[in-house]
């Protein structure tokens, strides 16, 4: 009774995150429970590692797209960037860590700093931009890094790592590993990503962004998307609030492409193109500008929905954009609306008296 | 004693274009100070360059002794000095009371008196404190903009044409409020195409013409002089 008084009694935007919380670890349990007891078909056991990394990239385009209010269609690059150097640093690695989930950590770790340097990098140019210019600069670089990794060959032997661009490593010796092999991209990766090392990214993410997002900085960034002007007007230091959401969403992308790629045995650049950044957009806005349990909900069921549609064949990807559009008229339809508002008032209603 | 904003012939462009031509005036402590002039006149140019959002190629820009000439815009409001910016730029997504605690954000926390103040001069933004601020009216939101200006304690406040928009039972209230605020001693820099009310709040003002100034005197003076009559009081 306490427990719930106090709970009502939280801040919204704490409440909130909360109960994002609580969805996904309980999913988390569901699902782990299903799978033990054999209840998942082989392929949606082998979509849990993918559906944890798009709902980090979800969650992370919600902060540039959602809080920041700036369109970014180059999210995939930074997923493409976490990706490349997080298996590169994981397949090094492999003899100094034998435990693979510590090399894993390690891999995402690496995927999400050297993610966080390019999106540093990429922000200073782009975040002078606005609005559809600043849209478009971010599809322009997306496309750059995939034709940078689509021409990059890295190796690795005793001498330590070697790195070329456009042509195929000559001086690695007899013994080393290619790690990346220009278009033909990653092959023999290491799949040591699991639905738990999935889990723990997700919810690594929600506390990083929540915490961002209710603190004094997350204010300032707000109030940017609400009005640049006026936040100048206050002396907000409207670049440096632009550039730590834009670093931090690019990091949880990174963080999200190296955990992607190593549930895989090869990879190559061009899976992160600009439909994967349209397709993290979409999931975005479908789940909301801002809302960060709607993006999770929907990255989850679509990434699901594509292999659900497989009876249908031929015609899976028209099933899937009628989907899409049914989904977001049900959720713009003003009797919908009023109608899940009523059940929810319903709902915390019941609760009020419950507390009472 | 000083002046508190003393601004020496300084030249703006706009690339290729002078829009500011060696403009120099003074802005003393508790003093209310107008720039009139018609639209394209130089105004807004002369409050950006101030609050360091364009730069001066030439002369100087010194706010309480200090040159302003390489403080970067989001230090400026650290250092006394508030813009409120022309057409009422206010958070429209946040409450009235947000919108005026994210005006002390450069303080780094409000207290209370500080909202209650800002209360005690706009009774009609208490009114309103948990409203969100798109629901506000046009002059609410002027004065919300003024009250969040006033919540980082500036030295001088800066109105970017504060009457613009407004139905003139408002425009009355605004100039009221600029009034009850020079007679709590705030200083005023006071930018406004509406020459007949600013003038007769004002102490000093100063005529902007294509960039250059024309004119100045104290208040009445300029409301007085025929020349000023013809060109801005309609006769």
């Amino acid at each position: 009774m306490n427990m719930k008084k106090s709970f009502k009694n939280m801040r919204k935007s704490t409440r909130r995150s909360f109960i994002t919380y609580g969805f996904v670890i309980i999913a988390f349990i569901i699902l782990q429970i299903m799978n033990g007891m054999g209840m998942l078909s082989f392929s949606l056991q082998g979509m849990l590692v993918p559906i944890c990394a798009y709902v980090v990239m979800a969650v992370s385009l919600n902060l540039t797209v959602g809080i920041l209010g700036e369109l970014s269609l180059g999210h995939a690059g930074f997923m493409s960037v976490g990706a490349f150097t997080g298996v590169t640093a994981a397949m090094a690695l492999q003899t100094a860590i034998p435990f693979a989930p510590l090399r894993l950590a390690v891999g995402m770790a690496v995927g999400a700093v050297f993610a966080a340097v390019v999106g540093f990098l990429i922000g200073i140019p782009v975040l002078r931009l606005k609005g559809d210019y600043l849209a478009i600069v971010t599809l322009a670089f997306g496309e750059i890094i995939k034709t940078i990794f689509t021409n990059l060959y890295v190796g690795v032997d005793q001498n330590g790592l070697h790195i070329r661009l456009l042509k195929n490593l000559s001086d690695l010796a007899e013994d080393g590993t290619m790690i990346v092999r220009g278009p033909m991209g990653m092959g023999g990766v290491a799949k040591i990503s699991t639905f738990t090392a999935g889990f723990v990214l997700v919810m690594i993410s929600l506390v990083v962004v929540f915490n961002l997002v209710n603190s004094r900085a997350g204010r300032a960034i707000m109030s940017i998307r609400d009005n640049r002007i006026a936040a100048e007007s206050i002396g907000l230091h409207v670049t440096k609030y632009k550039m730590m959401a834009f670093v931090v969403s690019a990091s949880l992308a990174g963080a999200a492409g190296a955990l992607f790629a190593m549930n895989y045995s090869t990879i190559v650049a061009s899976k992160f193109d600009f439909n994967t950044s349209i397709l993290v957009l979409v999931f975005v806005v479908l789940g909301g500008l801002g809302n960060m349990l709607g993006s999770i909900i929907a990255a989850a069921l679509l990434t699901i929905l594509p292999e659900a549609l497989r009876s249908f064949a031929d015609y899976r990807m028209l099933v899937y954009a009628i989907v899409l559009i049914l989904v977001m008229l049900a959720t713009n339809n003003p009797t919908l609306r009023a109608w899940i508002d009523q059940l929810q008032k319903a709902v915390t209603g019941k609760r009020k008296k419950e507390a009472a | 004693m000083d002046p508190v904003l003393k601004v020496d012939d300084i030249n703006v462009y706009y690339g290729s274009i002078h829009a500011i031509k060696g403009v120099s005036f003074e802005v003393g402590q508790g003093e209310v100070v107008t720039l009139i002039g018609a639209n394209g006149a130089g105004k807004s140019t002369t409050l950006n360059t101030i609050a360091g959002l364009l730069r001066s190629k030439t002369g100087s820009v010194t706010f309480m002794g200090e040159d302003m000439g390489k403080v970067p815009p989001h230090k400026v409001v650290s250092k006394g000095l508030a813009l409120v910016p022309e057409g009422r730029r206010i958070f429209l997504q946040m409450t009235t009371q947000e919108n005026l605690e994210m005006g002390a954000f450069t303080r780094k926390g409000v207290d209370a008196a500080d909202l209650e103040q800002v209360f005690a001069q706009f009774p009609r933004l208490k009114e309103r404190r948990k409203q969100v601020a798109g629901t506000l009216s046009g002059g609410e939101q002027q004065m919300l903009a003024m009250g969040r200006a006033l919540m980082s304690h500036p030295k001088l406040l800066m109105l970017d044409e504060p009457s613009m928009g407004l139905a003139p039972i408002l425009v009355e209230q605004i100039f009221e409020i600029i009034q009850g605020l020079h007679k709590a001693g705030t200083t005023i820099l006071l930018v406004e195409q509406n020459a007949q009310a600013a003038l007769s709040v004002a102490d000093r003002g100063y005529v902007l013409e294509t960039g250059k100034i024309v004119t100045s005197g104290s208040g009445q003076e300029l409301l007085d002089s025929p020349a000023i009559k013809k060109a801005y009081l309609g006769g």
